[in-house]
């Protein structure tokens, strides 16, 4: 080639090199693009599975303590009953909005009932000026949107030949101008455009509840056209999680109350033409749509919320939370928080129940067996006979088989490998492989199917040769610039048509490398924020590697110690050199790597850091528990509460603290006397944390005694 | 590449091999160390190669590419990219050349290349650039107001990028 290139007139050598330098210059931010898109995902995820630590982490409690108190009793089933079901009555009157006066200085829109598209038209405009609606109107449509869920069945079903196109929208996210955006290009839903909504309204973005009052209201307008999923986050745990609670007025305890009944009520899946099935996350091996029908999906208030155990006798056991009843009796099928003393269910539901044993027992035995895995227990105890009489334990062993079915469709990913297995990365449903797809849809007779659940960069991406697509509808979800949404359109030839969009005027302005480095420099962000979080465990990973003591790490090695301990799956090496500054010799000197980390990290308070580290790692499980603590969505927990609850977190974590320790914590924290503790200040604190000047309290605790 | 001396050929040659790794994996949309084989010149290139087209298309056909669907496996390309990286091939183009190359392209010597001149040139010679990556460059590298690159500002805001991520010192 070089002789060649050599005889070439000057301009086309000039060309080639000129070509030869720009393409390399593309590749690298080809590289970067995805390194970052990694880096988001890697950690969202890994928060996701923070949540099921959280929730194993209360079934620890219920395990482990013993509550020697009245009040420690009472603390303690307040944590886990906050999902407590409401009767019919219970919940009129207690989320009632007709005591609740409109002042005249309100200047909102105003909602009466029948609501008309006039109603909704007011609401875009006002939500599009930042107003919001009256805590009245918010009760009153939540009240009327679960009379009308409540008559919907589990698996909507919607024809093309009624509304010639069907618009289908992913994951939103509390991001109402991605939602102004689609009605813009796509137009408002009416009775020739219809609408579906897989899930995941709220959450992370700051506009969760006005993304839910304009679906709602539209929702009651247009029962034909607009049709909603829940996804994994219309869910009471997830919700506390990812701060949908936060910012919730002074009704906000009603409200949230409201929520959770109408989440529960959402409708899991909606059928097109009978060939294409929507869903939010996916499915699983053992996914069955005639289960799916049946079942009283109300009862999942918090699919997280349950728990398999097994006794040392091998029987399995069952502890689960649901949600509300139907019936209006006493006897609601609650089951108690104590595995002795679980209750019977009601006469009405458990007639109901053995009819419907009674017609698919076999079936129930085979799937119940698969999903609980009770291949320690004799085959010959689970015949029909033996159920008869263990029929409460049969009861427990369904309801686990139901929520598994929700728990399925909700969280479940496509994978590429054939298979399924358990989603071990989110903590909750499985992974997919393209057989299981192809099964699935044959067994159901369907074309394809529409999820969302994952957020994809061009907001939409087919997988498992085009039978599974993902559609998400939230853009620059991680940062401004990092990826798009869209929405997908389906008409009578069910031939997806996608449009794509990015709601942020300015991400179209900046050039590729400029939007890049943005999400980039997010994305580092939040990694430095994980790998101080994680000082003390660095310090003796890399300690490992330093046999000799001499403060160096080689820098082959540094990442290899650095996914040891975050386990992120990351390519650390191509990620180096955003993370490590400098180095000698390719060797690294730790201590004050992590030094510099955590030098952008640190508090002004004289807190003790190796606590601190704890607190900022653990920071998003605290918030969850506090808030479940703060029942009344104020903001303030007394003293007490928190330090009840902090040895109870701390104790389960294994975190060696003395009480002086908290103390010193709580009393840096400028709390009025009177007992409360404003725990959103104190969460503040630990978010952004910065470095008091001079002393040893510089390096976290651990450092000074490993040296 | 400043490894130490006592970790030898043999440690080199592991840590190269990690690196291949890495940048094949980030592009391996299946986990299945497999890529599709149009994305080899871009991992090749992130690696801190900067080959030609024609380079890409040599080495390619030292690498056994799987039919149907061209795709490359990573036990096919480790051993070839570890050789090209061990070899140092492929070096980085020093910052003087791309100015001569630039202003070899500058008729006038004025300092700026018209945009017409830069696409007939970019587009027709050398190894074309397509619509794409012409448009691309366009964007960041043209003065909008007098349809020029200024070429000298152009390459140096480009190289303190480079600079900026440059992973190894190979």
């Amino acid at each position: 080639i070089s002789a060649w290139f050599c005889s070439c007139p000057p301009a086309f050598k000039a060309a080639v090199l000129i070509q030869q330098w720009y393409r390399r210059h593309v590749a690298r931010l080809e590289m970067r693009r995805r390194c970052t898109w990694r880096i988001f995902q890697s950690i969202e995820y890994s928060c996701e599975q923070d949540q099921i630590k959280l929730h194993n982490f209360f079934s620890y409690l219920m395990d482990q303590f013993t509550p020697s108190s009245s009040k420690e009793r009472d603390f303690i089933s307040r944590m886990f009953i906050s999902g407590e079901s409401y009767k019919e009555a219970e919940l009129e009157k207690y989320c009632d909005y007709e005591t609740i006066e409109v002042p005249d200085s309100y200047t909102g829109p105003h909602l009466s009932f029948p609501l008309l598209p006039d109603h909704a038209t007011a609401l875009l405009e006002a939500f599009q000026q930042k107003q919001q609606l009256h805590a009245r109107y918010v009760l009153n449509l939540l009240h009327e949107t679960r009379k009308h869920l409540k008559q919907l069945p589990n698996i909507s079903h919607v024809s093309t030949c009624y509304s010639e196109e069907i618009t289908v929208c992913g994951d939103l996210h509390g991001q109402l101008d991605d939602l102004f955006l689609i009605f813009y290009k796509n137009g408002l839903p009416s009775p020739s455009k219809s609408y579906v909504f897989n899930g995941d309204f709220v959450d992370r973005g700051k506009q969760s509840l006005e993304i839910l009052v304009i679906l709602f209201t539209f929702l009651l307008i247009y029962p034909k056209e607009v049709h909603l999923n829940r996804g994994n986050h219309e869910d009471h745990m997830v919700n506390l999680r990812y701060g949908f609670c936060a910012g919730l007025s002074v009704h906000g305890k009603k409200i949230l109350r409201m929520f959770q009944n109408v989440f529960c009520w959402l409708p899991l899946a909606t059928l097109i033409d009978q060939k294409v099935l929507i869903i939010h996350g996916g499915i699983s091996d053992t996914t069955d749509l005639d289960m799916l029908e049946k079942i009283q999906r109300n009862r999942f208030v918090s699919v997280l919320r349950l728990k398999k155990r097994k006794e040392s006798s091998g029987k399995p056991q069952i502890q689960a939370i649901n949600g509300e009843s139907e019936s209006g009796t006493d006897a609601a099928p609650r089951l108690s928080l104590q595995p002795q003393s679980a209750q019977a269910p009601s006469t009405a539901n458990r007639l109901e129940f053995s009819r419907w044993l009674r017609q698919t027992v076999q079936e129930q035995i085979d799937t119940c067996r698969r999903l609980v895995d009770i291949s320690e227990s004799e085959p010959e105890e689970l015949t029909y006979s033996s159920m008869v009489d263990s029929e409460t334990e049969l009861y427990f062993l369904s309801e686990l088989c139901q929520s598994f079915q929700v728990l399925d469709i909700l969280w479940s990913d496509p994978m590429p490998q054939e298979g399924c297995r358990e989603n071990k990365v989110r903590g909750g449903g499985c992974y997919f492989g393209p057989d299981v797809t192809e099964r699935f849809l044959e067994k159901y007779s369907l074309q394809f199917l529409i999820r969302s659940h994952e957020c994809k960069q061009e907001g939409y991406e087919f997988c498992h040769s085009r039978k599974v697509l993902t559609i998400f509808s939230a853009s620059n979800y991680y940062e401004i610039g990092s990826n798009r949404g869209a929405y997908v359109k389906l008409g009578p030839d069910l031939i997806p048509h996608f449009v794509q969009y990015q709601a942020n005027k300015t991400a179209h302005l900046l050039t590729m490398t400029q939007r890049i480095s943005r999400v980039e420099e997010s994305a580092f962000r939040a990694l430095r924020e994980k790998l101080f979080a994680h000082t003390s465990a660095l310090i003796s990973a890399f300690k490992s590697y330093d046999r000799d003591n001499t403060g160096k790490i080689a820098l082959s090695n540094w990442a290899t110690a650095v996914e040891s301990v975050l386990r992120l799956g990351l390519p650390w090496r191509m990620l180096r050199p955003q993370l490590v500054r400098s180095a000698e010799d390719g060797m690294l000197e730790y201590k004050s790597w992590l030094d510099d980390l955590a030098m952008e990290q640190r508090s002004q308070e004289h807190i003790q850091s190796s606590l601190l580290e704890v607190i900022y790692r653990n920071r998003s499980n605290l918030e969850t528990i506090f808030r479940i603590i703060d029942r009344d969505h104020s903001g303030l927990i007394s003293f007490e509460e928190f330090q009840q609850t902090w040895k109870l977190f701390s104790s389960h974590m294994n975190i060696e603290l003395t009480d002086d320790g908290i103390n010193d914590l709580v009393r840096s924290i400028d709390f009025n006397k009177d007992g409360n503790i404003d725990f959103n200040e104190f969460l503040e604190a630990f978010r952004l944390v910065r470095q008091g000047p001079s002393d040893d309290t510089c390096f976290p605790a651990g450092v000074p005694l490993l040296w | 590449m400043a490894e130490k001396e006592e970790k030898g050929e043999d440690g080199q040659v592991a840590e190269i091999e990690k690196k291949i790794t890495e940048a094949f994996e980030v592009f391996d949309r299946e986990s299945n160390k497999t890529v599709d084989v149009r994305e080899i010149g871009c991992i090749v290139r992130s690696l801190g190669c900067f080959p030609t087209e024609a380079e890409v298309q040599e080495l390619l056909e030292k690498i056994e590419v799987e039919e149907p669907g061209g795709f490359v496996h990573l036990e096919h390309f480790l051993p070839v990219m570890t050789k090209v990286l061990l070899d140092r091939r492929f070096r980085p183009i020093p910052e003087d050349v791309i100015l001569h190359a630039f202003e070899a392209l500058d008729e006038n010597k004025c300092g700026y290349i018209t945009k017409d001149d830069l696409v007939k040139h970019l587009t027709e010679g050398g190894e074309p650039f397509t619509q794409e990556e012409m448009e691309d460059m366009l964007a960041v590298a043209l003065d909008p107001v007098t349809d020029t690159l200024h070429y000298r500002d152009y390459r140096t805001k480009l190289i303190v990028d480079e600079t900026k991520t440059f992973p190894f010192n190979v």
